[in-house]
């Protein structure tokens, strides 16, 4: 669970990592230069130790998604029941829906978050004064760095009984909404919630991206009579193309993710039905109700779902010619 | 200069109807994007400085109604926040040291192009981005290990993270091998390279994921609620801050419930949350601004396409 936001970067890196691959060249093991390298070969070892407990030893704990665990027999002891974990997750309602919810908001959050990153980052780099510019940049990267717990705080304010969105409607005669008494308005709050958190911050990599467009290109289109919605659409568009793919690519393993703690800060019983997602679930049974099989199978339908859509999308990138991750 | 003037000049000429209403367009775009973003920011600052009782009901929007600093007396004055706000501190430091240490060791390790068994240790540590044990096997897990109700929870697991060993990596592997090798001549081994040698150049990628690390445990609040649950002297403001807040959602935020009052005096939940709020939100809202070139490198070093 730790660190999930950071999911998105962290395949950049990965991504950087593979382009380099070609210039490595392999050092014959030898007795000497494995005593030169002793310092490194140790290092490497300890750090080996704790990424084998943290990272890899967890994923022993799927066996009990096979079993009937029980604290008191442990792992070695517990009875084996197969697959029957599965089958009661899938014969389960409340799971099929909270995966159509995680899905749902998921998909929502990637294409808003991703449409407005890409909106703001072309607007802004329009935007010709740097004495407004460098200002509204440093303002749109604000809500990245306040906490969800902050930010979910914030918009029950806005949307609460007294809050601003309702004196706006009161204002023009409208009735009163309380958002959060009624289904339908939820995903599109959770939707806004991240756009307004990431917005500035996704720009970044696509301003980085629009910057690195050779100027020539807008000073020949200027010539021929250009206008700025015409430059915008023939070349800064084109020109940051193959990073909106990348970042799409790799955000789309990420649709699964989509939510945790707003849903969590921000639901209540009476919008459960739409609010509730995989991770809320798995806390739910595995944590609250103390049913550490089923909350781990749940765990796992998570991390396949995850893994394929991220096979998926490569496969389709390879497919139509796009950069790849692999 | 004059030059630039001109072109200038003869832009201005140019301008069709259209590029006037992109002008206008735009302006009001990021007119709206600034109020929107800002504005909650600074309702929640006017709503700390407002009495609570006359907070509820409403209206308050830029500017306290009835000021009053009661609020900030209240939270400040509560014993778990001044132990949440240590303890917030203490994990912030702690964490932010540990995972540069280590994360910036390992990357030096994975970035020696001579190092034997480079390509196999980087593959471990890249599997762990994708591959995760989940929820259940975690907890039950640190529990095995003892690190539930204990402060090290929140240093220790997180400590080493593959995004940001790689993008010290990456740094580190533009960094010519010239240096290195000129160092082994001179009789230098590995640890005095990495220290002596590659760190130095370092400190702007070392600044960029202490930034990262810095900000993840200083907005932390589920691994509080998760392992430290019982354990009211390891809480963080953060999870302080959930409290309050389902305390204020408990109490429905209308104004029917004026009566409910924490602690003495005209504080109601939603004034001291909003208090607590921008204690929590201010060392951060104070600092990123001066820190905008280390993320923005760290961001673009982990994968902008040239």
């Amino acid at each position: 669970m730790s660190q999930s936001n950071d999911a998105t970067v962290k395949s950049r890196a990965g991504f950087r990592r593979k382009k380099q691959k070609v210039e490595e060249y392999k050092v014959p093991i030898t007795k000497a230069e494995v005593k030169k390298q002793s310092f490194l070969i140790i290092t490497a070892a300890i750090f080996l130790v704790y990424g084998f407990v943290f990272y890899y030893l967890p994923l022993g704990g799927w066996i009990m998604a096979f079993q009937k665990y029980k604290p008191k027999t442990g792992l070695l002891h517990s009875q084996f029941v197969g697959l029957d974990k599965f089958k009661f997750l899938f014969s389960d309602k409340t799971f099929i829906r909270v995966v159509w919810n995680t899905l749902g908001m998921g998909t929502l959050n990637l294409i808003a978050t991703f449409i407005m990153a890409i909106v703001f980052a072309i607007l802004l780099n329009e935007v010709r004064q740097n004495v407004l510019k460098k200002p509204i940049q440093t303002i749109s990267y604000l809500p990245h760095f306040l906490s969800w717990v902050i930010v979910t705080g914030i918009l029950h304010d806005a949307l609460s009984a007294n809050g601003i969105v309702n004196d706006i409607i009161r204002f023009f005669g409208g009735t009163p909404i309380v958002f959060f008494g009624e289904t339908k308005y939820f995903w599109p709050i959770v939707c806004f919630a991240n756009v307004w958190k990431e917005t500035g911050w996704n720009a970044i990599i696509y301003l980085a991206a629009i910057t690195s467009i050779d100027p020539c290109l807008y000073e020949a289109a200027s010539i021929d009579g250009a206008g700025r919605w015409a430059k915008i659409k023939n070349i800064t568009l084109p020109g940051i193309r193959p990073t909106i793919m990348i970042l799409l690519l790799m955000n789309i393993g990420n649709v699964i993710n989509a939510g945790f703690e707003v849903q969590y800060l921000l639901g209540n019983d009476l919008i459960k039905s739409v609010s509730d997602t995989i991770d809320i679930y798995v806390l739910t049974w595995g944590i609250s109700q103390s049913d550490f099989s089923l909350g781990t199978a749940a765990g796992i339908f998570k991390s396949v779902v995850s893994i394929v859509l991220i096979v998926v999308a490569n496969y389709i990138a390879k497919k139509t010619g796009e950069e790849r991750l692999f | 200069m004059s030059r630039e003037k001109e072109v200038v000049k003869r832009k201005r000429m140019k301008k069709s109807g259209y590029d006037y209403a992109f002008i206008v367009f735009n302006t009001i775009f990021m007119f709206l994007f600034v109020v929107i973003t800002l504005y909650p920011v600074i309702n929640t600052v006017a709503i700390s400085f407002n009495d609570g009782t006359d907070a509820v009901r409403g209206g308050i929007y830029l500017w306290p109604r009835m000021f009053s600093t009661k609020n900030y007396v209240t939270v400040l004055g509560k014993q778990n926040i001044k132990t949440a706000a240590v303890i917030t501190v203490l994990r912030t430091v702690i964490g932010s040291i540990l995972a540069l240490a280590t994360n910036a060791l390992l990357a030096f390790v994975v970035s020696r192009k001579k190092f034997l068994f480079k390509s196999g240790v980087s593959l471990f540590w890249v599997i762990t981005m994708y591959v995760n044990g989940g929820l259940v096997p975690v907890l039950l897990l640190y529990k095995d290990l003892h690190l539930t109700n204990s402060f090290w929870v929140y240093v220790i697991p997180g400590m080493i993270s593959a995004f940001n060993m790689l993008v010290m990596r990456t740094y580190m592997q533009g960094i010519p091998d010239s240096l290195e090798e000129s160092a082994q001549l001179d009789g230098a081994g590995y640890f005095t390279i990495f220290w002596k040698i590659i760190s130095p150049l370092c400190l702007p990628v070392y600044a960029t994921v202490t930034l990262f690390v810095a900000v993840y445990q200083w907005n932390s609040w589920f691994d509080v609620m998760l392992y430290n649950r019982m354990k009211a002297e390891y809480s963080t403001l953060q999870y302080e801050l959930v409290k309050l807040l389902s305390s204020v959602m408990q109490q429905g935020g209308n104004a029917n419930n004026i009566n409910t009052t924490v602690g003495s005096g005209n504080v109601t939940p939603v004034t001291v949350r909003s208090a607590a709020t921008v204690v929590t939100m201010l060392p951060i809202i104070c600092l990123y601004p001066f820190l905008q070139r280390y993320f923005v490198s760290g961001l673009t070093i982990g994968g902008v396409k040239e």
